[in-house]
């Protein structure tokens, strides 16, 4: 039985439909955005749904509570003067400011504190490593075979729970998948544990929600949910080593240096300071997630990653020459 | 038979005589003309220049607002770069909360306190003057840093290691350090002013129960200040001396954390947010009665709330940090006090809707304001309470919904309030009223635009986007909720732009506002127009909560010069300071009268703390000394003067002495409330200890250099001594020996400061490095706050010797002396705290 299962009340797909249902009404902006990538609502892993059905729960709640309070208070200002019913008004601000709001906040906590507890509750069944990087995500995978590392893109098994490590060497950031479920801060010398279980298959999206200096806004990142068996396929090709489509262009990219930051996997290219590029093809987006993939982007990058990602660290090569960079291409993007 | 049974009837009208008196008091209250006039301490006119001041702020940081919506009107827009962006949101975020919403609380409080209190001025009104310098200073020096590429960038929170780290940010993070605890310390100052101001100088009469709930929220406020801003002077110290000195505190190689800072910050930044809110709740509560034509509904309830609210404010914190990572217990401890403040604020609530239930309501602009808040705040309250959850708001921390649901609480909460204050009050300040069609007009644009800026927000939350983000790209779907709320937000802009433009513009025929025009019940409506400097003719006997409505003769009476102090033969600005609990006069307090000093003083002390931001010590240091100078010239010529006569008859018959020295006077309530405060900030630096006590296994950690006991005795026993001297030289003092308790005075310093040398020297042989490890800089960091103290102690025994020598201070007229011995007090307190975790910590071996 998969840890999903224990969520008895309402699919991703019914979870859908109801938002859209509630929503619409409530707010004519919001139509059909409850499918967006990061959205809370779209319902794509365990904790999201729960939350999701807290959120409407309490919002159902706070509607009706401002709309009595209000509602007195108007009916108060236009009736007449009441001198002699004290002990009236007295009792009103007894029940209504003291004995209600204490039942209800009383309630309040104890579900909420026993809806973080189940959601606390699920045994991983495998772990994942996120080190926050200025300003960029590097992943790792834990196989018996030891850690694959990859960036930015986090492919994970639907149905399965997955035990996050999250930790940063240089300033805070925070890990947030809001289709997935709730963030958690990533702090320099600490490592934070939470656990996700995704249901729904799907690209979605993710931000660094602690501000973590420039180029915060650009810390981005996907989790793409994907059947377990095609995870356990993606997972074996990631571990293998990089797959070299041009000679030429891995002479490039040696000579320029690329390999004191960059790790390319069998190529002798071992850096650490900048994402592993093993399979750097094999990810739709770069820069964490903010550009597309492709060899024009690539390109420009290189030349000059501040213009496209104010603040990103990796030096700029303007100087490099065509008959250098489309090698370079060649071998970035057959990096599959 | 009390006090008030023994008062002599009113004097027999003769109005050549009064005339003469009123003449006097003229010339003594006379605010100064040309260039002088900015050296003038009245609280009315401090007061306008203080608010004026803070709406400027207020102004300057709504246009960076609408700078912001502007850049994410669009997706991927590229109208202003990530680092300018970053400086927007961060100045933003500050000088909202550290230049207008404290500020203006202390404004309207400087401004309106005494009148509502009766009386004609604050006890100390060089302190407001030199709290408004401070601020004007600082808050000009923060914001123009700003036109200069400068400014802080980091967020208004300031999280390390990206702050502590110099590499990361650059001397924007220095100028909120040091702009930001200078403007503190004007906060400070104002509160130990108005804390002062409520407790000792009320009308005759006013006891406590007598309090208008707008003293009470003052005073709460006040307080909150005094115990909540001390932990972030701590915070910004320990961070500055890692940014200057490479101290460790929050860095994780040597065994700091950053999440240190964070505690310091909301420990400060909760109660804050109540220190926002209810002086604008005070305004409410004090507004209501005109207009509800009753009294309110709950008066102990009310203060008993407030007091409530104030106390659960300092023990939910930690809803800030929810995702940092804390156990199940924690969070559970911090979403239930979080929970738990919505009922004490509730029933401030209910009661005011009990009161216009009760009451038969009269419509004004102010009540269409305080409306508008209720609808407003209530929607933020709830929001509040969602986010409280510690599941939710694992979700929408740091997102948009945060943003949407804190404007909620403080536009609703406290903006609108404070506009329904400004429409309220402005004719008792200009003697005009505001145009009941611009006011409509300002409140319907902001209502809407604000509503339409923040209700989308929430959903744009819900959709993902995160704070502090200067660019979305098209595909996440928020584009069109952020295009509403930034078109919203311009209407809120144009709204605010209405309200000003009618508050300022010149009239030529200004139409004469009524004496009383809402038949408010307070007393800062009492005074004829159009008014004069010295605020009310006679100071009355207040006998009732609502003195307008229940004593009806007050108003002829006060004008007629009934009451006391109706005269000021000595041409001294004199006040009544009354006792704490019954209101019973105690005695005449003199306070001084304008000084380019006190502005002097602010601008050199601001001046020692912007140099400083260069680290440009040697300057620091001359404007620090210039800053001491000055101070010691405005506390000599302005403060605690032997008076010519030991007591005066101030009207009715009533004597009072024009001194006291001891826990009667001001002077001496003032050094309690200051030392609480420095006692609050020292605290900070325990908890910082106590912190990495928590942190570190064994702590202090295995290797590290353990504090010399020896050495430690010494200065126990030197400290001791210099304590004991302090306070034998007060008793020797007030015996007659004026030469034993010089000796005895002049012995304490060379005592105290031998005793911090060997608490330094007891670290140094051990080898303390405060850039290796926090423990050595814990350790450190509070040798260095004793040592600072002793020399600050040092100062105040030095000014009491030449008092004795100059005649200033005698047996008989020795408040100086006593206050300084309170200080000693609280010195030697904290003294024994270090001397104790410095020596005993390590021995015990506490393990965690």
């Amino acid at each position: 039985m998969i840890a999903g299962r224990r969520v008895h009340f309402g699919f991703p797909a019914a979870a859908r439909r109801r938002c859209a249902r509630i929503a619409a009404p409530l707010t004519l902006l919001a139509l059909a955005a409850c499918d967006t990538p990061t959205s809370m609502l779209a319902g794509a892993g365990r904790d999201a749904v729960l939350v999701e059905r807290l959120f409407w729960i309490m919002l159902s709640a706070a509607a009706l509570i401002w709309v009595l309070v209000n509602g007195i208070a108007f009916y108060a200002a236009r009736t007449e003067a009441n001198p002699e019913r004290e002990r009236v008004a007295r009792l009103f601000v007894v029940w209504c400011g003291m004995i209600v709001p204490t039942v209800v906040l009383v309630a309040l906590l104890v579900g909420g504190m026993l809806l973080l507890r189940d959601m606390r509750g699920p045994r991983p069944d495998f772990q994942v490593t996120i080190d926050g990087e200025q300003y960029w995500w590097r992943v790792g995978y834990d196989t018996p075979a030891g850690r694959v590392v990859t960036a930015n893109e986090i492919r994970l098994p639907a149905g399965r729970t997955v035990g996050l490590a999250l930790a940063s060497t240089g300033v805070i950031h925070s890990f947030w998948a809001p289709a997935l479920g709730g963030k958690m801060d990533l702090i320099p010398g600490r490592t934070n544990r939470m656990t996700l279980t995704p249901l729904e298959p799907g690209r979605w999206g993710g931000n660094c929600a602690e501000f973590c200096g420039t180029a915060h806004a650009q810390m981005r990142f996907e989790v793409e949910v994907m059947p377990a068996p095609d995870f356990d396929r993606w997972l074996a090709a990631e571990a293998a080593s990089a797959r070299v489509a041009s000679d030429a262009g891995l002479a490039v990219f040696t000579s320029a240096g690329c390999g004191a930051c960059h790790a390319v996997r069998g190529t002798g290219n071992a850096g650490t300071t900048g994402p592993d590029l093993t399979h750097l093809a094999s990810r739709r987006t770069m820069a964490a997630g903010i550009l597309p993939l492709d060899r024009d982007t690539l390109a420009a990058w290189i030349r000059d990653p501040a213009a496209l990602k104010p603040g990103a660290l990796m030096p700029a090569f303007p100087d490099l020459k065509d008959d250098a960079m489309q090698p370079l291409l060649d071998f970035l993007t057959g990096l599959k | 038979m009390t006090w008030t049974d023994r008062l002599a009837p009113p004097p027999q009208p003769d109005p050549a005589a009064r005339e003469a008196e009123k003449q006097r008091l003229i010339a003594t209250w006379k605010n100064r003309e040309g260039i002088a006039r900015l050296t003038e301490v009245n609280n009315t006119t401090v007061g306008l220049w203080y608010t004026a001041a803070s709406i400027f702020f207020f102004a300057f940081a709504g246009v960076l607002a609408l700078m912001i919506r502007a850049q994410l009107a669009v997706p991927d827009n590229d109208l202003m770069t990530a680092h300018f962006y970053n400086q927007l949101f961060t100045l933003h975020g500050t000088a909202m909360m550290f230049l207008f919403a404290v500020p203006i609380f202390e404004a309207v409080a400087i401004l309106l306190l005494p009148g509502i209190l009766g009386t004609r001025e604050l006890p100390f009104p060089r302190l407001s003057s030199f709290s408004f310098w401070c601020f004007i200073t600082g808050g000009v020096f923060v914001c123009g840093s700003l036109f200069f590429n400068a400014a802080p960038a980091a967020g208004w929170f300031m999280y390390t290691p990206m702050s502590s780290d110099p590499r990361l940010t650059g001397i924007g993070t220095d100028i909120w350090l040091l702009g930001l605890s200078f403007i503190e310390v004007a906060s400070l100052a104002a509160s130990v002013e108005l804390i002062t101001g409520v407790l000792k100088c009320r009308a005759p009469g006013m006891r406590l129960n007598m309090l208008p709930l707008y003293g009470w929220y003052v005073l709460v406020v006040a307080l909150m200040i005094v115990f909540a801003f001390p932990p972030l002077i701590a915070g910004d110290l320990l961070l500055e001396l890692e940014r200057a000195f490479d101290w460790a505190f929050f860095d994780p190689t040597r065994g700091g954390d950053p999440l240190l800072w964070q505690h310091l910050f909301w420990i400060f930044g909760h109660p804050e947010v109540y220190i926002v809110f209810l002086p604008s709740i005070a305004l409410v509560a004090t507004m209501l009665p005109a207009f509800a034509r009753r009294p309110i509904v709950g008066h102990s309830w009310i203060v008993l709330s407030a007091v409530g609210v104030a106390f659960l404010s300092f023990g939910l914190w930690v809803h800030h940090m929810f995702t940092v990572g804390l156990p199940e217990i924690s969070l559970a401890f911090f979403s239930a006090a979080s929970e738990a403040v919505a009922i004490p604020t509730g029933i401030q609530i209910f009661c005011f809707i009990a009161t216009i239930w009760m009451g038969r309501v009269v419509r004004g602009l102010p009540m269409l304001f305080v409306s508008g808040a209720l609808a407003i705040f209530v929607f933020g309250g709830l929001t509040g309470v969602m986010v409280a959850v510690v599941p939710f708001d694992a979700q929408v921390h740091d997102s948009h919904f945060v943003v949407a649901h804190l404007h909620y609480t403080l536009i609703g909460g406290a903006l609108f309030p404070l506009f329904a204050g400004l429409c309220y009050w402005y004719p008792l300040v200009t003697e005009r009223m505001l145009s009941d069609r611009a006011g409509r007009w300002s409140f319907w644009l902001m209502f809407i635009g604000f509503n339409v800026t923040f209700l989308p927000m929430h959903w744009t939350g819900i959709l993902g986007m995160p704070r502090r983000v200067w660019t979305y790209s098209a595909d996440a779907g928020w584009s069109t909720l952020n295009m509403v709320s930034s078109v919203g937000s311009f209407a809120i802009g144009a709204g605010f732009l209405v309200l000003l433009v009618e508050m300022l513009r010149p009239r030529r025929a200004p139409a004469k506002a009524p004496r009383d025009p809402w038949k408010a019940p307070g007393l800062e409506w009492v005074g004829a127009l159009p008014s004069e400097d010295y605020g009310l003719r006679s100071i009355p006997l207040v006998t009732t909560r609502y003195p307008l409505w229940e004593q009806p003769d007050l108003p002829r009476e006060v004008e007629d010069a009934e009451w006391f102090l109706a005269d000021a033969p000595e041409g001294r600005r004199e006040m009544i300071v009354t006792d704490v609990l019954d209101g019973q006069p105690i005695y005449v307090q003199r306070v001084p009268a304008p000084s380019w000093l006190t502005v002097g003083a602010a601008v050199a002390l601001g001046a020692s703390f912007i140099v400083a931001t260069w680290h440009l010590w040697m300057l620091a240091g001359v404007s620090m000394a210039a800053f001491i100078a000055l101070l010691i010239a405005w506390l000599w010529t302005g403060t605690a003067r032997p008076p010519e006569a030991a007591s005066k008859d101030v009207g009715r018959g009533l004597r009072l002495p024009v001194y006291a020295s001891g826990d009667g006077s001001c002077g001496w309530w003032a050094m309690f409330i200051t030392m609480s405060g420095d006692l609050t900030a020292y605290l900070g630096l325990v908890f910082a200890f106590f912190f990495f006590w928590t942190l570190h296994d064994p702590f202090p950690p295995a290797g590290a250099g353990l504090p010399q006991a020896g050495w430690l005795a010494l200065s126990a026993v030197l400290l001791a001594a210099a304590w004991g001297a302090v306070w034998g030289a007060l008793r020797v003092n007030r015996a007659g020996g004026r030469i034993a308790a010089q000796w005895l005075l002049v012995a304490a310093v060379p005592a105290s400061m031998l005793g911090v040398a060997a608490m330094a020297q007891a670290l140094m042989i051990a080898g303390l490095d405060p850039t290796r490890h926090a423990w050595d800089a814990t350790c450190w960091v509070l040798v260095l706050w004793i040592g600072v103290h002793v020399g600050i102690g040092a100062l105040m025994v030095f000014y009491c010797v030449a008092g004795i020598s100059f005649g200033k201070l005698t047996p008989r007229w020795d408040a100086d002396l006593g206050n300084v011995t309170l200080y000693w007090h609280f010195l030697a307190l904290s003294s024994a705290i270090t001397l104790a975790l410095l020596g005993l910590f390590p021995v015990l071996g506490i393990a965690t």
